[in-house]
């Protein structure tokens, strides 16, 4: 069909990009995890697996990663239940306006992240929207401190920023769903409520698992929300991430975690992966 | 086939013919979608354990029927009955009614035997009996060593037989059928059109049957409701509506036909240079006249003997087509008149020929309704 020439061409930019800023990283990020730094800040280029002895005997770690993953669990969550019902929405009773309202999912992600979380902080803050609102209305004597600088306030903020990710495949996965299926089972003496839990329910868990591993992946990850917004009590793993490729500069601890969230993760879409394709029957 | 002398035009069948109560009345049932009409005052009755086909072509409406019956449409007026139940006021799942859709339908999520439990699973029947009826029904439509199957490993006619046993299993009492044979080659087809016969005499349920193929309408049908642009043209036995006709698209629909157009005048049509006495009324007349009905008498090898009032007419074959049994003769007769003749297959026609029909078998019929 095409010739060699044209082959080598096409693939050469992909693989030269994949290879640059993808294998290449990660190969140094490998090697660095099992290299140390000494106590006047340079770095041993000797193997060794002090890193990840580290990791196992400091709680203080093992303390972040289990709150990142409890507050990326949060969010799933919230996502999951704000999305599904939008998603089910707009794919089952929105008309004619189901392009309008598709879109109005879509425009929050055209907004800067940074934007969205600076907003947060607007509402959230002692001075901010709401707390002078619950003031204003006699609610509250003083300003809530709860609200700011909080995980709450970052399982809250990353809802905001990544429930459209859950809303987009649950919404493919339902668009999928053939009408007469439902009609089946309507005919077939269903109620309403059976047949969502009957057809429509399981035929929409491949979205449903995709939609969860993309809220759970990204906020796993995520280190602005907490920095913005999380106070000392809502820091997560990412954040103790960038401070040791930072200020700490102990970049073969930073690399070792990142390469423990890498399995993390990576397993993650594994078994999401394996969930979808149980699930999917087209 | 020889007719009966019958009333001029034929009495519109609306109820079923013999003394069976009446299951399920259609009351001036019209639909329209965005300002067309799909349906137009559509009005009929059907008979317990009837097989009544609902046949049309696409565009006809006979879907649009089929799935107000089965609650997925509401009708923008008119009612429908099931004896003292106001049934379109039901939603679907309150219905005694059960599809075979045209896809099948099947849940792809779950087993052959999960798909046709549905339906008592969600009645919440004790699983003892699920389990038993379930068998029975796989056992009937013979896919019983599919069981544990899902739909999408099986074939398209085992689809369609599991299809069945999900709606059948329910002992609704009717079933409607959406083209369930369309997407089946000729052959299994024609196999399947025996069997759903005869597993609806032995189940006894009425089936509401929609096709677009009058053949296949003619073979299975108790009765035949044709309907045409929304407008129900003729509801009658396969037999009454092949012979007696109601409408000029009826004849035409259903078999072969000569359209006549002509006059009728003091109990004598005309057409042409023919005539005939008629009982229809006088003025502009339209009559149907089967193509086995026209007798090539110049051609008959035996002299038949002279019907007292035949009528006759000459012309020149300008065409023949064989049609296995049988073969038509088209006939450009003397006058400029077209008409098309039956014989028995492998007849030496010949160039000129003398044709012979009976008053008896010329039927009036109606001019259909243009379409708006």
């Amino acid at each position: 069909m095409f010739s060699r020439t044209y082959k080598l061409i096409v693939t050469l930019p992909p693989l030269v990009w994949v290879t640059a800023f993808l294998l290449v990283p990660y190969f140094l990020m490998f090697c660095y995890s099992f290299w140390s730094v000494t106590p006047s800040q340079t770095i041993l280029h000797s193997w060794n697996l002090d890193n990840y002895k580290e990791l196992v005997v400091k709680t203080t770690y093992w303390q972040t990663l289990l709150r990142s993953m409890w507050i990326a669990a949060r969010v799933t969550i919230f996502s999951l239940m704000l999305g599904y019902p939008l998603a089910y929405f707009l794919s089952f009773y929105a008309g004619p306006r189901k392009d309008l309202l598709y879109q109005l999912v879509i425009i929050p992600l055209w907004v800067s992240y940074l934007v969205r979380a600076y907003a947060w902080k607007t509402i959230l803050g002692s001075e901010g929207v709401l707390n002078t609102l619950l003031q204003y209305v006699h609610l509250t004597r003083h300003p809530l401190d709860f609200l700011l600088y909080s995980p709450f306030a970052v399982v809250l903020t990353l809802t905001h920023i990544y429930t459209p990710f859950a809303v987009l495949p649950i919404y493919a996965a339902l668009e999928h769903i053939p009408r007469n299926l439902v009609e089946a089972s309507h005919d077939l003496g269903a109620t309403p409520t059976q047949t969502f839990w009957k057809v429509i329910f399981p035929l929409s868990i491949p979205g449903v698992v995709a939609g969860a591993t993309f809220a759970f992946v990204l906020s796993l990850g995520d280190f602005l929300a907490p920095l913005l917004l999380g106070g000392p009590s809502g820091i997560m793993i990412s954040n103790i991430v960038v401070s040791l490729f930072g200020a700490a500069y102990n970049w073969p601890l930073g690399a070792a975690i990142s390469l423990g969230m890498l399995i993390i993760v990576v397993s993650l879409l594994f078994v999401s992966e394996r969930l979808e394709k149980k699930w999917s029957f087209s | 086939m020889a007719s009966p002398p019958t009333p001029a035009v034929a009495p519109t069948a609306r109820t079923p013919p013999d003394t069976k109560p009446i299951l399920l009345s259609i009351k001036n049932v019209a639909k329209t979608f965005g300002g067309n009409a799909v349906l137009r005052n559509v009005s009929l009755d059907i008979a317990e354990g009837e097989f009544l086909t609902v046949l049309g072509e696409s565009g006809s409406g006979k879907t649009t029927l089929l799935r107000i019956i089965a609650g997925f449409e509401t009708a923008s007026s008119g009612e429908v009955w099931m004896g003292t139940l106001r049934l379109d006021l039901q939603p679907p799942y309150r219905r005694r009614v059960n599809t075979v859709f045209q896809s099948y339908a099947l849940f792809p999520h779950l087993t052959v035997e999960q798909n046709v439990a549905y339906g008592l699973r969600v009645a919440k029947r004790p699983a003892a009996e699920i389990a038993q009826r379930v068998a029975e029904a796989l056992d009937k439509v013979k896919m019983t060593a599919y069981a544990k199957a899902k739909p999408s490993k099986i074939s398209g006619g085992q689809q369609q037989r599991v299809a069945l046993a999900r709606a059948l299993v329910n002992r609704p009492r009717l079933l409607l059928l959406d083209e369930p044979l369309s997407a089946l080659d000729a052959n299994l087809r024609r196999q399947m059109q025996v069997e759903l016969k005869s597993l609806q005499r032995e189940v006894g349920i009425a089936f509401v049957f929609v096709t677009h193929d009058q053949e296949e309408a003619m073979v299975m049908s108790d009765r035949i409701a044709l309907l045409r642009f929304g407008d129900l043209e003729q509801i009658a036995t396969p037999r009454e509506i092949y012979s007696r006709p109601a409408t000029a698209y009826v004849a035409q629909f259903i078999g072969h036909t000569n359209l006549l157009k002509g006059e009728v005048r003091g109990g004598i049509a005309r057409c042409a240079s023919l005539s005939w006495p008629t009982q229809a009324p006088g003025g502009p007349a339209l009559f149907s006249l089967r193509p086995e009905h026209v007798r090539l008498a110049g051609n008959a090898p035996e002299k038949s003997p002279e019907k007292n009032q035949g009528v006759r007419t000459r012309g020149r074959v300008v065409h023949q087509a064989f049609h296995g049994a049988t073969e038509l003769v088209r006939v450009a007769c003397v006058d400029g008149l077209v008409l098309l003749a039956r014989t028995a297959a492998g007849l030496v026609v010949k160039n000129e020929v003398e044709l012979e029909f009976s008053p008896l078998d010329v039927v009036p019929v109606r001019e259909s309704r243009e379409r708006k």
